[in-house]
């Protein structure tokens, strides 16, 4: 790793200004897994670190309007067992508990979730060229092993998929990120509108500014503990990243859907959801027809790169297999 | 625009096995580099180095946690336990016992983390079937393929309600 300087915040406020005053790149560290990983390749090259473990986000409470608050420094673990969340969120908790390493998920927060990068094999090896590493140096999965690579809302610049499976829950939940700065102060970001499609920036992939910092989750009242499924397709059954998965909720009446909610990870540079498909089928029968036909849809304009042609029947099967499975719940 | 220069070594102080140790070491040092290049606690071992095979496990207030994935200056004041501080004297923490009854291990450089894993199992109270015993042991890689025996270990372990080292 390279020389850095390590500080450890005592509050938000000056957190935020000990970022803002550094000379050079600094980074917020919670968990350090995904961070120090990348620092050791030399991907990540921070000056600074500053350790936000201290500050008083480590606590998942209730909202004022029934919804629940997931502490930004609170680890994946400590999330995915916390008794609300796998009552009322149930999604949230499979998706979590799908994800990484028992001991990973114990250093893991669920800002740094948020942020981790993707796990493209060429962003991770400095010898090759990369336009998220390098901006303007070539993308080397276009043409290049591409298995694991984003079939939807990809670029010329960049087929990077989202590696985050908590990311794909939260986004079918309608989740909020609450992030605070020295120029905006508080603001909250809707999960879908947090990451970006890679376009011609590949290497800007949220919408958090400078110097902002995640102090917080924010789940809405509705969790979808009734009828939800999270099924996560990846070449071992533990610890390894999607290839597909699919986070579907449902409400229904009867057999009359009345809320219906699919997002898919692997399979794009962010948790790909289409909330305007999805209200197309909003008193409809939950019916397989149906399921196929929405799948049909949300996959609709889905790219192969050769290696990961797989994904575009592989998605649609999913999600028709995960919309089964929660209502059968 | 110009970084300054940082110091090579600052001061820690770190509790490891119920006792205080002081360091003076760059702020990049993972946990892992402490404990064996500067602490000569070498029973954690470095395999990947990247959080991929699990044999630097070691326990952080009773949670297991890859010790090449954190900076020990992030693990002040907290309680780290490694496979050095699991026996009581002379006698071994029931888990280490039953490793080598259920010869649960060959070339034995994965087994202090494999150790460490399942007590912290043990810590969370998690591990209920022998299918969430493999989801949950996933972490640490065994490439001597010892894996039947260290599941048998950890089903043990649950069934007899071993403590691990603290509740948690």
């Amino acid at each position: 790793m390279n020389n850095i300087s390590f500080t450890r915040a005592e509050n938000i406020e000056g957190a935020i200004k000990k970022a803002n005053n550094k000379q050079g790149k600094v980074k917020f560290i919670g968990g350090g897994t995904n961070l120090l990983d990348l620092m050791k390749y030399r991907v990540e090259n921070p000056d600074h670190l500053i350790d936000i473990n201290e500050l008083k986000l480590s606590k998942i409470e209730s909202t004022e309007v029934g919804g629940l608050l997931l502490g930004a420094t609170v680890t994946n673990a400590d999330t995915a067992y916390h008794e609300e969340v796998e009552q009322r969120y149930p999604l949230l908790s499979k998706a979590m508990l799908a994800a990484a390493s028992t001991q990973l998920r114990n250093m893991a927060t669920n800002g740094g979730n948020l942020l981790q990068r993707t796990r493209c094999y060429y962003f991770y090896d400095t010898s090759t060229p990369c336009n998220k590493r390098e901006p303007g140096s070539g993308c080397s999965a276009l043409e290049g092993f591409n298995r694991i690579h984003a079939i939807l809302g990809e670029s010329e610049h960049c087929i990077a998929s989202h590696p985050s499976d908590m990311a794909v829950a939260l986004a079918a939940l309608d989740a909020t990120v609450k992030v605070t700065g020295e120029e905006e102060g508080h603001r909250s970001i809707p999960i879908l509108e947090f990451h970006r499609l890679p376009g011609d920036t590949p290497h800007i992939e949220t919408n958090l500014k400078d110097g902002e910092l995640i102090t917080g989750i924010e789940l809405p009242k509705k969790g979808f503990p009734e009828h939800y499924a999270y099924i996560k397709v990846r070449d071992r059954p533990s610890y390894a990243f999607a290839l597909v998965s699919v986070a579907a909720a449902l409400e229904l009446d009867g057999e009359e859907i009345t809320d219906i909610r699919i997002a898919l990870g692997g399979v794009a540079h962010k948790p790909w959801r289409k909330p305007e498909v999805e209200k197309e089928y909003y008193g409809k029968k939950a019916s397989r027809e149906n399921f196929e036909a929405l799948a049909e849809k949300l996959i609709e304009g889905a790219t192969g790169y050769g290696d990961n042609d797989f994904k575009i029947p592989l998605a649609k099967k999913t999600i028709v297999r995960a919309l089964t499975e929660a209502i059968e719940k | 625009m110009e970084v300054p220069k940082h110091p090579e070594t600052i001061p820690l102080e770190l509790n490891i096995n119920g006792e205080t140790v002081e360091l003076d070491i760059s702020a990049w040092t993972t946990l892992l580099d402490a404990l064996r290049e500067h602490l000569q606690l070498t029973g954690t071992k470095k395999g990947c180095d990247h959080g991929q095979c699990g044999a630097c496990t070691v326990l952080v207030n009773g949670k297991h946690i890859n010790s090449c994935f954190t900076l020990a200056a992030m693990q002040t004041n907290k309680e780290i336990t490694t496979i050095e501080g699991l026996a009581n004297g002379e006698n071994l923490h029931p888990v280490q016992d039953a490793f080598i009854e259920h010869d649960a291990f060959q070339c034995g450089y994965c087994t202090p983390g494999q150790i460490c894993a399942t007590v912290g199992l043990l810590n969370m109270k998690k591990g209920n079937t022998p299918e969430e015993i493999r989801d949950l042991m996933s972490g640490n890689i065994c490439r001597c393929g010892a894996y039947a025996n260290i599941y048998k270990v950890v089903e043990e372990m649950k069934e007899k309600g071993t403590e691990g080292t603290t509740s948690i």
